[in-house]
C-alpha cells in the first residue's frame, strides 16, 4: 500500500487539530463518574483561545528562558509527531533508520526546556516540580526503550515507518506478550503525561504536584503553548499504543479509520476511568510503578525473543 | 494449546513480580493463591482434555492444597497477628523489582544451555521456573517478617513445581503427591511455629530471632 | 519385610500420638527400636526382596547406613527415656506434651529408614524432606526462645535447601533421554551414559546445595549449630549421628548417577570444594567456642567436610569415607549423649561455667575426654584409622595441597576442642552442684559406643569390612 505525502500531511494536520480534544473527553468521563454533567467537550479549545488573547506577564527575576522554553518545547513535540506513523499503513512525514531514538530524544528535549523554564523562575515550588519530573521521566526511559527494542527486534526494522507501515505483521507476537507490552506502555503513558496515579492534572496543592507546579509561573500565551504541547504529547503516546493494538488486529480495509478512531476513543475513555477510580500513589511509590513498567516491558522483550 | 501454556507461565512471572513489590500481606496471599490456581491449570493446558487419573487428580490436589488450604492457613496467621504490612524490608520494593528483572534476564540466559527434551511445548518453561526459584529465594532473604519468609518459600517451591509439571510423563504421580504433601506439612508446621513466634514476641519479625550466634 | 522398617515406627508413633498415655511412651519407643534393630541385622545375612516395583530396596550402601541408624537409634532411645526422666526430676520442669517428643522420635526413625531404603530418587527426596518435618518438634522440645529460633531456622533453611535438591532431581529427570529411563536408581545407572551432560551437571550442583544444606556443608551449615545445641541431647545425638549421614547418602546417590553418566570428575571437584570449605570454616569456629554443644555441632560440620572431601578424592577413598561416616556417627553420638549428662548436672551449656568434670562426674568425665580424643582422630580410636587412611589416599594421589589443608584443619580442630574439653574436665569440682549422681542408664549408652570405637580402632571385624567394601564398590571403589 503506497500512500503519498498528502495523506501523511492531512493526518498530521488532523492530529494537531484533534489533540486538545482528548483532555476534553477525559474531563467529560471524569465528570460523568462524579455525577456531574461536565464541561463542554471543546472546553480545552476555549481555554487555549482565552489564554492566547491575554498578554504576557513575566517576573522581573526571569530571563529569556521562560519565554523560549514553552515555544521550544512545543517545537520539539511538533517535530516528534512528524516521525510517528499516525495511521496504520500511512508513512509519517519524516523517517530514517533509528528515528525512534530521535523521537524519544525530541520528547526529552521538550521536557528539558520545560524544566529549564521552570527553574528559571527561581521559585522553590517549581524547582521541586522540575526535580520530580526529571526523576520520573528518567525512570520511565528504560521502559520506553525496552518497549521499542521489542518492536524493533520483532519486526527486524530500524525505523518506525518501516515497523508499522512496511512490515505486513509488525509484531507477530503471541497474545500474552502483546498484552504485557501494552500494559507497560500504558503505565508509561500515564506517568509521562502526568496523569493519575502518578500525578493529578487537577491538583491544587503545590507540595504534591509534578507537572502542574512547573508551570505555575507561566501565564497567557505561554501557558496556552504549554497546555497545547501537553495535549500533543498525550496524543503521541496514544497513537503509539493504538498502533500496537491495531498491529495485532486483523486488517479491516475500509473500516480501518473507524477502528482507529474507536481505539483512540477507548484509550481516552480508559484514562478517564483510571483517573476517576484510582487514587494517586504516594510520591515514594511512583518509582516502584515505573520500575514495574520496566519489568513488564522486560518480560515482554525477553519472552518474545 | 501452547498459547495458553505461555499465557499461564507468564502469569506466574507477573504474580512473582507483584509479590516482590507488594507491601500488603493479605493481597500477597491472594496472589499466592492465584499462583496455586495457575499451577493447577497448567498441566491441563498441556494435555488438553485428555482424561486420566494423572491429568485430573494432580490438578485437583494442587488446587486444593496450593490454591485453598495453604492460603487459608496464611490468612489465619495474619488475622491473628493483626498486622497486614511488610514495612521496610531489607531490600526495598522498588529495588526488589529491579532485582526481579535481573533474575528474569539471568534465568533466560542460563536456560539457553538447558534445553527441555522434545514433547514440552513451551520455550519459556525452564526460565520461568528458574526465575521463580530465584525470586522466591530473594523474598526469603530480604524480608523481615517470618510470614513473608514462608511466602518466599512457597514462591520458590511453586517455581520448582512448575518445572516438575513439564516432566509430567516421566514423574510418577505418587511422587508429585508426596511433594505436595510434604510442602503442605512443612507450611503447617511453619504455621505452628509462627504461632509460637507470635505468642513469644507478639510479632512476626525475624529480627527477634538473632539470639543464637557465634 | 522391608516395608516393616518404615511402617512399624510410623504406626508406633501414631499410636503414641493418639493415645497420650505417658506410661506407654518409653515402652513403645524401646520396643520399636529393638524390633527395628533385629530386623535390620537380620538383613545382614539374608537380603530382603525389593518392594513397590523396585522403589524400595536395600543395597549395600543403604544397608550400611540403615545399620548405623538402627543401632544408634536403639542406644539413643534407651538414653532418651532415662534422660527425660532425669530432666524432669532435676529441673522440676514439666515438659508439655511429652508424647509429642516420643512420637516425633519414632516418626524420625521411620523417615530416616525410608531414606536408606528409597531407590527412587523422587521418593528419596520426599523422605529427606520428611525427616526435617519429623525432627522439628524434637528441636522445639524445650519451648524456649532459643529453641524457637533454632527450630525456625532449621525448618526454613532446610526446607529451602531441600527444595533446591528437588529441582536437582527434576533436572535429572529431564536429563533422561532413554525411552525406558526412570528416576529409579538402577535405571539411572543402567542408562547413565545416555544422560544429557548439561542437565546432569546442573542437577548435581542443585543436589549438593540442597542435600548439602541438610548435611551441614559450609556455607549452608548455619542452622546446624543452633539446632544441635538447642535440641535435647538424645535428639542431638540422632541429628548429628544419623540425620547428617542420611543427607550424605542422598548426595552419594547423586554421585552414583553422575559416575554412571561419566561425570564423576565433575562431581569430585565440587565435593572437594565443599569439603575443604566446611573443614576450614568449622575448624575456625572450633577455636573459640563458648558453648560445648555448639562445639560438638561445629565438629560435625568438620567431619561432614571430611566425608565430602574424601569423596572428592576419587573412588579410591570410598571405603574409608564410608568407614569414617560410621566412626563419626559412633563418636559424635557418644559425645552428644555424654554432653547430656553434663548438661543435666551443671545446668549450663557454657564451657567456662564447667570445671572439674572428671571429679564431679567420673564416668562422664572419662567418656567426655575419650570422646574428644576419638573424634579428633587420635589413636587407638576408630576415627584415626579412617582419617589417617584418607590422608594416605590424598598423598598417594599427589594432592599435596589438599592433604596439607586437611591436616591443618584437623590440627586446628584438635587444638580448639582440646582447649575447651580440658578446661572443662580439669580443675576443682566446686562448681559442680552438690549431690549430682550419674544414672547407670545414662552412662551405659555412651559407654557401649566407647567400647565399639575402641574395638574398631584396633580391629575391624571381617563381616563389617565386607559390608563396607560392598558399599564402596557401588561408589566405584576399586577391587
Amino acid at each position: 500500500m503506497k500512500i503519498g505525502i498528502p495523506a501523511s500531511l492531512i493526518l498530521y494536520l488532523f492530529s494537531l487539530m484533534a489533540a486538545p480534544l482528548v483532555p476534553g473527553i477525559i474531563n467529560r468521563v471524569k465528570a460523568r463518574f462524579g455525577g456531574r454533567r461536565g464541561q463542554p467537550l471543546l472546553q480545552p479549545y476555549y481555554d487555549l483561545a482565552r489564554l492566547i488573547r491575554k498578554g504576557f506577564v513575566y517576573s522581573r527575576t526571569t530571563t529569556a528562558l521562560i519565554y523560549w522554553g514553552p515555544l521550544l518545547q512545543l517545537a520539539a513535540l511538533g517535530t516528534a509527531l512528524t516521525l510517528l506513523p499516525l495511521f496504520p499503513g500511512v508513512p509519517p512525514l519524516l523517517s530514517m533508520p533509528g528515528d525512534y531514538i530521535l523521537l524519544f530524544y525530541l520528547l526529552a528535549l521538550g521536557r528539558l526546556f520545560t524544566i529549564l523554564a521552570a527553574m528559571d523562575t527561581g521559585s522553590a515550588f517549581e524547582g521541586m516540580g522540575a526535580n520530580r519530573e526529571a526523576l520520573f521521566s528518567a525512570l520511565a526511559e528504560p521502559a520506553l526503550f525496552i518497549i521499542l527494542a521489542t518492536l524493533v527486534h520483532r519486526s527486524g526494522f530500524l525505523s518506525l515507518s518501516q515497523i508499522f507501515v512496511e512490515s505486513s505483521a509488525p509484531l507477530a507476537l503471541p497474545g500474552a506478550e502483546v498484552m504485557i507490552l501494552m500494559a507497560a506502555l500504558y503505565l508509561i503513558l500515564l506517568s509521562e503525561n502526568a496523569r493519575i496515579p502518578v500525578d493529578d492534572p487537577n491538583t491544587h496543592l503545590e507540595l504534591t504536584m509534578i507537572h502542574e507546579v512547573m508551570v505555575l509561573d507561566h501565564a497567557g500565551p505561554d501557558l496556552a503553548v504549554i497546555q497545547y504541547g501537553v495535549s500533543l504529547k498525550l496524543w503521541l503516546f496514544m497513537i503509539l499504543l493504538c498502533q500496537i493494538v491495531l498491529s495485532v488486529l486483523p486488517n479491516l480495509g475500509v473500516l480501518m479509520p473507524l477502528l482507529w478512531l474507536a481505539a483512540l476513543l477507548i484509550i481516552t475513555i480508559s484514562i478517564g476511568i483510571v483517573e476517576s477510580t484510582m487514587a494517586r500513589l504516594q510520591m515514594r511509590r511512583v518509582p516502584q510503578l515505573l520500575v514495574a513498567a520496566s519489568a513488564l516491558a522486560l518480560v515482554a522483550y525477553i519472552v518474545s525473543r | 494449546m501452547s498459547e495458553i501454556t505461555n499465557l499461564l507461565l507468564l502469569l506466574l512471572v507477573l504474580i512473582n513480580l507483584y509479590l516482590l513489590s507488594a507491601t500488603r500481606l493479605s493481597t500477597s496471599i491472594k496472589f499466592l493463591a492465584a499462583q496455586g490456581v495457575v499451577l493447577a491449570v497448567l498441566p491441563l493446558s498441556l494435555h488438553g482434555l485428555h482424561f486420566s487419573i494423572h491429568t485430573i487428580l494432580i490438578p485437583l490436589i494442587t488446587l486444593v492444597i496450593k490454591g485453598i488450604m495453604i492460603p487459608n492457613m496464611l490468612f489465619k496467621a495474619i488475622r491473628e497477628i493483626e498486622i497486614d504490612r511488610e514495612n521496610d524490608p531489607y531490600v526495598g520494593q522498588t529495588a526488589s523489582l529491579l532485582c526481579g528483572g535481573l533474575f528474569i534476564i539471568i534465568s533466560f540466559w542460563v536456560s539457553e544451555r538447558l534445553v527441555l527434551p522434545l514433547g514440552v511445548t513451551s520455550r519459556i518453561w525452564v526460565p520461568v521456573a528458574l526465575s521463580s526459584v530465584m525470586m522466591g529465594l530473594f523474598l526469603l532473604i530480604t524480608r523481615r517478617k517470618a510470614i513473608t519468609q514462608v511466602m518466599g518459600y512457597l514462591v520458590l517451591e511453586n517455581g520448582i513445581y512448575a518445572f516438575a509439571l513439564a516432566l509430567v510423563q516421566k514423574m510418577p504421580y505418587l511422587i508429585e503427591m508426596g511433594v505436595l504433601l510434604d510442602v503442605f506439612i512443612a507450611v503447617f508446621i511453619m504455621g505452628i511455629m509462627l504461632n509460637h513466634i507470635k505468642e513469644t514476641f507478639e510479632d512476626f519479625d525475624v529480627e527477634h530471632l538473632t539470639k543464637l550466634r557465634d | 519385610m522391608i516395608l516393616l522398617l518404615v511402617i512399624l515406627p510410623l504406626l508406633a508413633g501414631a499410636l503414641l500420638f493418639m493415645v497420650r498415655r505417658p506410661a506407654w511412651n518409653p515402652f513403645v519407643l524401646c520396643a520399636t527400636a529393638l524390633i527395628h534393630l533385629v530386623i535390620t541385622f537380620s538383613f545382614w545375612t539374608n537380603e530382603p526382596d525389593p518392594a513397590f516395583n523396585d522403589w524400595l530396596a536395600l543395597d549395600a550402601l543403604g544397608l550400611l547406613f540403615l545399620s548405623i541408624l538402627s543401632f544408634i537409634f536403639m542406644l539413643a532411645a534407651i538414653y532418651a527415656v532415662g534422660y527425660l526422666k532425669e530432666e524432669k526430676r532435676l529441673h522440676e520442669t514439666d515438659v508439655q506434651r511429652p508424647h509429642l517428643f516420643y512420637a516425633s522420635l519414632l516418626f524420625f526413625l521411620a523417615t530416616m529408614s525410608l531414606v536408606t531404603l528409597s531407590q527412587h530418587l523422587g521418593l528419596l527426596w520426599v523422605a529427606v524432606e520428611a525427616t526435617t518435618l519429623a525432627s522439628a518438634p524434637l528441636i522445639f522440645h524445650h519451648r524456649t526462645h532459643e529453641a524457637l529460633e533454632a527450630t525456625w531456622k532449621y525448618l526454613v533453611i532446610c526446607s529451602v535447601g531441600i527444595a533446591l535438591a528437588l529441582l536437582g532431581i527434576f533436572f535429572l529427570g529431564t536429563a533422561i533421554k532413554a525411552e525406558q529411563g526412570s528416576l529409579i536408581l538402577s535405571d539411572m545407572l543402567q542408562y547413565g551414559v545416555t544422560l544429557d551432560t548439561y542437565w546432569v551437571r546442573a542437577a548435581f550442583i542443585f543436589l549438593i546445595i540442597g542435600y548439602g544444606t541438610k548435611m551441614g556443608l559450609a556455607p549452608m551449615h548455619t542452622w546446624l549449630p543452633d539446632a544441635h545445641s538447642e535440641a535435647p541431647s538424645p535428639a542431638s545425638a540422632l541429628l548429628s549421628g544419623v540425620l547428617l549421614n542420611c543427607a550424605f547418602l542422598a548426595i552419594l546417590r547423586g554421585y552414583q548417577v553422575l559416575s554412571a553418566a561419566g561425570q564423576a570428575m565433575f562431581a569430585q571437584h565440587i565435593l572437594l570444594l565443599f569439603g575443604l570449605l566446611s573443614l576450614g570454616l568449622a575448624a575456625a569456629f572450633l577455636l573459640n567456642q563458648t558453648d560445648y554443644k555448639r562445639m560438638l555441632a561445629y565438629s560435625s560440620v568438620e567431619h561432614m567436610g571430611i566425608l565430602a572431601l574424601g569423596m572428592g578424592l576419587g573412588p579410591g577413598a570410598a571405603f574409608f569415607v564410608l568407614l569414617h561416616s560410621l566412626n563419626h556417627s559412633l563418636a559424635k553420638s557418644m559425645l552428644f549423649l555424654t554432653s547430656g549428662n553434663i548438661l543435666l548436672a551443671f545446668k549450663s551449656k557454657k564451657i567456662h561455667s564447667i570445671t572439674g568434670l572428671v571429679r564431679a562426674l567420673p564416668w562422664s568425665g572419662f567418656l567426655w575426654i575419650s570422646g574428644f580424643l576419638a573424634i579428633t582422630g587420635t589413636p587407638p580410636f576408630a576415627p584415626f584409622v579412617s582419617e589417617f587412611n584418607l590422608l594416605g589416599v590424598a598423598i598417594s594421589g599427589h594432592r599435596f595441597v589438599v592433604a596439607g589443608l586437611y591436616l591443618a584443619a584437623l590440627v586446628v580442630a584438635f587444638l580448639g576442642m582440646g582447649k575447651s574439653v580440658l578446661s572443662m574436665s580439669q580443675g576443682d569440682s566446686s562448681m559442680a552442684p552438690a549431690g549430682c549422681k550419674e544414672k547407670s542408664v545414662l552412662v551405659a549408652a555412651p559407654l557401649i559406643l566407647f567400647l565399639l570405637l575402641l574395638l574398631l580402632g584396633v580391629h575391624i571385624p571381617e563381616v563389617l569390612s565386607g559390608k563396607i567394601m560392598a558399599a564402596a564398590r557401588l561408589l566405584g571403589g576399586v577391587q
